[in-house]
């Protein structure tokens, strides 16, 4: 399933849900990416970060989540998906991602999360604006996401 | 051919407007073609565009790169590099 929202969620309460529902799975793995309090940028480290304004592109963020989670499902003998991604504005300590995956055993529990996660930070178009003292600024793309995500590409 | 321009994050910053529909002269086949003929719009477009390592596209909502052809598309879209997860 994928939700991609304005509205804020709890997401220790969106994995105990997931749990409870997959409850013959044997393996459960989750990842939460949350607003960190302090700028991605060291430099200028010494100031606080407001808030993060989420833009993405509706429509095209929906379908490429489907083909990510689809990719998941031919990969991997899981038994459910969840993909929860936030947009709008966020404060410090929110939940942006939850990705959550259910199988047999936690082999395919792991990796599964892990592809969705790689996959998702290079093609899901979203895109991080930080709010701070000295105003607003785009967050820039970092270059060991290309590496991560390529590693799961078939040759 | 009427294709609808969408712009985003910075990119749309630049150019100052979240999207326009427009008319591209029939010689032009390409994105990359297409990002030379919108530079010539307007300064916000030329700024844009000013670094093309960092900006990336989409075809009716799928990626594509450069030397993609437009052929019969509805929609184009320009970002910079994903930041999102």
């Amino acid at each position: 399933m994928i939700l991609v929202q304005n509205t804020a969620f709890e997401a220790g309460e969106e994995l105990s849900n997931f749990c409870e529902r997959n409850s013959r799975s044997g393996a459960i793995t989750s990842f939460i990416g949350q607003v960190r309090n302090f700028l991605t940028d060291k430099k200028k480290a010494s100031k606080s970060v407001h808030s993060l304004v989420l833009e993405h592109y509706s429509g095209m963020t929906e379908k490429e989540l489907e083909t990510i989670e689809q990719q998941a499902l031919e990969r991997w003998p899981i038994n459910d998906i969840l993909i929860i991604h936030r947009y709008g504005e966020l404060g410090p300590g929110d939940p942006i991602v939850f990705v959550a995956t259910a199988a047999d055993h936690r082999t395919d529990a792991f990796e599964s999360c892990q592809f969705l996660m790689d996959w998702l930070k290079t093609k899901a178009p979203f895109w991080k604006k930080e709010i701070t003292d000295n105003g607003t600024e785009w967050v820039c793309a970092r270059e060991k996401d290309n590496r991560l995500a390529k590693r799961w590409e078939k040759n | 051919m009427t294709i609808n321009i969408l712009y985003f994050a910075w990119v749309k910053d630049k150019v100052g407007i979240t999207e326009e529909t427009i008319v591209p002269p029939q010689d032009i086949r390409t994105v990359l073609e297409l990002i030379n003929w919108l530079t010539e719009r307007s300064e916000g477009h030329a700024a844009a565009f000013a670094k093309l390592d960092i900006v990336r596209a989409a075809i009716d909502q799928k990626h594509v790169s450069f030397d993609a052809m437009i052929r019969n598309a509805k929609e184009i879209a320009f970002f910079p590099p994903i930041t999102g997860g």
